[in-house]
C-alpha cells in the first residue's frame, strides 16, 4: 500500500490488517511509555487546508507515537493564504524531504491531484465531499469492537445492518463509511430527507429510504451525520427544528432501537440537533470510543505505509496505488 | 558439521528430547531463581509463546504453582524494519507488570542476538523489571551483539549458511528441530562475486 486515498483503496483483507494491527497500537495508550520506535527517523507533515481538532491532533498523536517527526501547516498564516497555489505548496513541502503528507483539503480529489506530483505517501483526512477513508476505519473498528463483546469470533459485518443518517450529499464520512462498510460485508441503509440526498445515490452499494422510524427499529447500529451549519443556505430543509423533527435521534426514537445498537457520530455534536443530549449520552453511545480509536487507526495506518522497506516508484512511473 | 552435502533436513531434535529440554530449563529456572517468587514468562512471537507456555506447565508439574505467562512482540523495534516491506505486527499480552519481577524472554532460536536486542527495549518501554534472563530452545551461535542466553535447551554448531527450523506441535501440529542448507544462496559464497 502506497497512499490511502479513498476507503475504496482497502481491500476486506487490508481492512482486517489495519484493525487487528490498531488493537496492537490500542495497547500503547495504556502504557507508562507511550512510544514505539518503529517510524523513527521519518518525517509526517500534517498539511490542512480546513479547520479540524480531532484529526489533526490524532493524526498527530499517531506518528509522534510510533516516534515520527510530525510538522504542523495549516493554511491560516502560510504562503497558501498569499495565494500560492495547492501544487506549489505540496511540491514545496515534499521538497524537504518528508516521508508522508497527510491532506486535508476543501476540494475534493486535492490528496489524488498531490499524489501524482510527489512521490511522498499521501493520507487523505478528508477531501471537499469526497472521502475521510481514516474516519471509515475508526468507525468500522469501534463497530467491531462493540459487535465482538458479543460475538469475540466476529470477522467481518456479514448480517449487520448499518444506517447512515443525514446530510449525505456532503459528507464525506458517509461516502468513505459506505464503500468501507460494503467491504466489510455490511447492509448500509441510507436515510436523510430527499433534498439532502446526492445525486447517484442510487448507484450506491447501498439501500436508500427517506423514513428515519421505519429504519431504526432493525438497525445493528446507527451512524448519526453532523448537520453542516456552513454549509445549509441552500434551502435543504425548511428550519433545524424540522430536520430534529425528521431526521434527529430524538429522545423518543431511542427508544426504537434495539437495546445493543450502536449509536456513532463522527462529531463535532450539534446537540439538540441532529443527535440528542439523551442519546449522545446513552450506554449505548460509541461516540468518545470513536475519539480513542482514532488515533490507534492512524497509528496502524501510518505503520503500515511508512514501516518498511522505501519503495519509491521510478520517476515518472506515476501514481498506480493498490 | 560440514558433511551437509544433502538439501534434506537433518533432525537434530525429535519430540521427546524437546520435552526433556523443555523440563529441564523449566528446572534450572526455577533452581536460578530459588523458586518461581515474582517469576514472570514473556514468549517472542511466535514460537518462543508456545514455548514459555510449555515452561510454564512444567514449572506448574514441579512446584505447583501457576508462572504468568505473555507475550512481548518486538516488531517494531527490530532494526532491520528498513530493509524489508512492512512486517505484520505480533500480539502483545503482559499477565501482570513486568514492575520489579523476574522477566524470562523465552524464544526458539537463539542467533545474531538481534530479536532479543529488540525485545530488552520493547521491555525497557513497558516497566522496569527486577531482572531480565533468556531461555532459548536452540543457541546456533553466530552472534553479532553482546548477548547470551541464561538457559539452553540446546547448544547447535551450524554454520551461517545452514537453516535451523523449529517446528511445535501447538502451531506446525509436529514437535521436531531441523538443520538445513539454506536453498537459496544467502551470503556471498566464496568464488562469487
Amino acid at each position: 500500500m502506497r497512499h490511502l486515498l479513498s476507503a475504496a483503496d482497502l481491500d476486506l483483507g487490508q481492512v482486517g490488517t489495519i484493525m487487528d494491527l490498531a488493537e496492537e497500537m490500542s495497547l500503547v495508550q495504556g502504557r507508562p511509555v507511550k512510544k514505539l520506535p518503529a517510524l523513527r527517523g521519518r518525517t509526517v507533515v500534517n498539511l490542512f487546508f480546513e479547520d479540524s481538532t480531532r484529526t489533526r491532533s490524532s493524526f498527530e498523536i499517531a506518528g509522534k507515537w510510533l516516534s515520527a517527526d510530525v510538522i504542523n501547516v495549516s493554511a491560516k498564516g502560510s504562503s497558501v493564504s498569499k495565494g500560492e497555489s495547492l501544487r506549489d505548496t505540496v511540491l514545496t513541502v515534499a521538497a524537504m524531504g518528508v516521508d508522508a503528507l497527510v491532506i486535508r483539503h476543501y476540494a475534493s480529489g486535492a490528496p489524488w491531484q498531490a499524489s501524482q506530483w510527489i512521490d511522498a505517501h499521501v493520507l487523505n483526512a478528508g477531501d471537499g465531499t469526497h472521502e475521510h477513508p481514516t474516519q471509515a476505519l475508526l468507525d468500522a473498528f469501534t463497530l467491531r469492537r462493540h459487535f465482538r463483546e458479543r460475538d469475540p469470533d466476529l470477522q467481518t459485518f456479514a448480517g449487520k445492518r448499518i444506517a447512515i443518517v443525514g446530510d449525505l450529499t456532503h459528507s464525506r464520512v458517509a461516502r468513505s463509511n459506505v464503500l468501507l462498510l460494503n467491504t466489510l460485508g455490511a447492509q448500509v441503509v441510507l436515510v436523510g430527507p430527499p433534498t439532502l440526498l446526492p445525486a447517484g445515490v442510487e448507484t450506491w452499494p447501498a439501500a436508500v429510504c427517506t423514513d428515519l422510524d421505519d429504519v431504526l427499529p432493525s438497525v445493528d447500529a446507527v451512524m448519526m451525520l453532523r448537520v453542516q451549519r456552513e454549509r445549509m443556505s441552500g434551502g435543504y430543509f425548511p428550519t433545524p427544528r424540522e430536520y430534529t423533527i425528521g431526521y434527529g435521534l430524538t429522545t423518543a426514537r431511542l427508544a426504537m432501537l434495539r437495546p445493543d445498537a450502536a449509536i456513532c457520530h463522527p462529531g463535532p455534536m450539534n446537540r439538540g440537533l441532529e443527535i440528542s443530549a439523551e442519546a449522545a449520552d446513552a450506554a449505548n453511545s460509541l461516540v468518545l470510543d470513536q475519539v480513542a480509536a482514532g488515533v490507534a487507526i492512524r497509528m496502524s495506518i501510518l505503520y503500515e505505509l511508512l514501516g518498511g522497506a522505501d519503495d519509491t516508484p521510478p520517476p515518472g512511473a506515476g501514481g498506480g496505488h493498490g | 558439521m560440514n558433511d551437509l552435502g544433502a538439501d534434506a533436513p537433518r533432525i537434530v531434535l525429535d519430540a521427546d528430547q524437546i520435552a526433556r529440554a523443555c523440563a529441564r530449563m523449566a528446572h534450572q529456572i526455577l533452581e536460578a531463581n530459588r523458586g518461581a517468587k515474582d517469576l514472570v514468562l514473556l514468549g517472542i512471537p511466535t514460537r518462543g509463546v508456545v514455548l514459555a507456555e510449555r515452561l510454564a506447565k512444567a514449572m506448574a508439574d514441579v512446584e505447583g504453582v501457576s508462572i504468568p505467562t505473555g507475550a512481548l512482540d518486538v516488531t517494531m523495534y527490530r532494526d532491520d524494519l528498513r530493509r524489508q516491506p512492512t512486517r505484520a505486527v505480533g500480539h502483545t499480552h503482559l499477565p501482570i507488570e513486568v514492575d520489579d519481577a523476574v522477566v524470562v524472554l523465552v524464544d526458539d532460536v537463539l542467533f545474531s542476538g538481534r530479536t532479543v536486542r529488540a525485545a530488552l527495549d520493547a521491555l525497557g518501554d513497558l516497566g522496569r523489571p527486577r531482572a531480565v534472563r533468556l531461555a532459548v530452545l536452540i543457541d546456533r551461535g553466530h552472534r553479532e551483539l553482546p548477548i547470551r542466553a541464561d538457559h539452553v535447551g540446546k547448544n547447535l554448531p551450524t554454520s551461517a549458511d545452514e537453516r535451523v527450523s523449529v517446528r511445535l506441535e501447538e502451531i506446525d501440529g509436529v514437535n521436531e528441530v531441523t538443520i538445513a542448507r539454506e536453498p537459496a544462496p544467502s551470503q556471498p559464497a566464496v568464488g562469487r562475486s
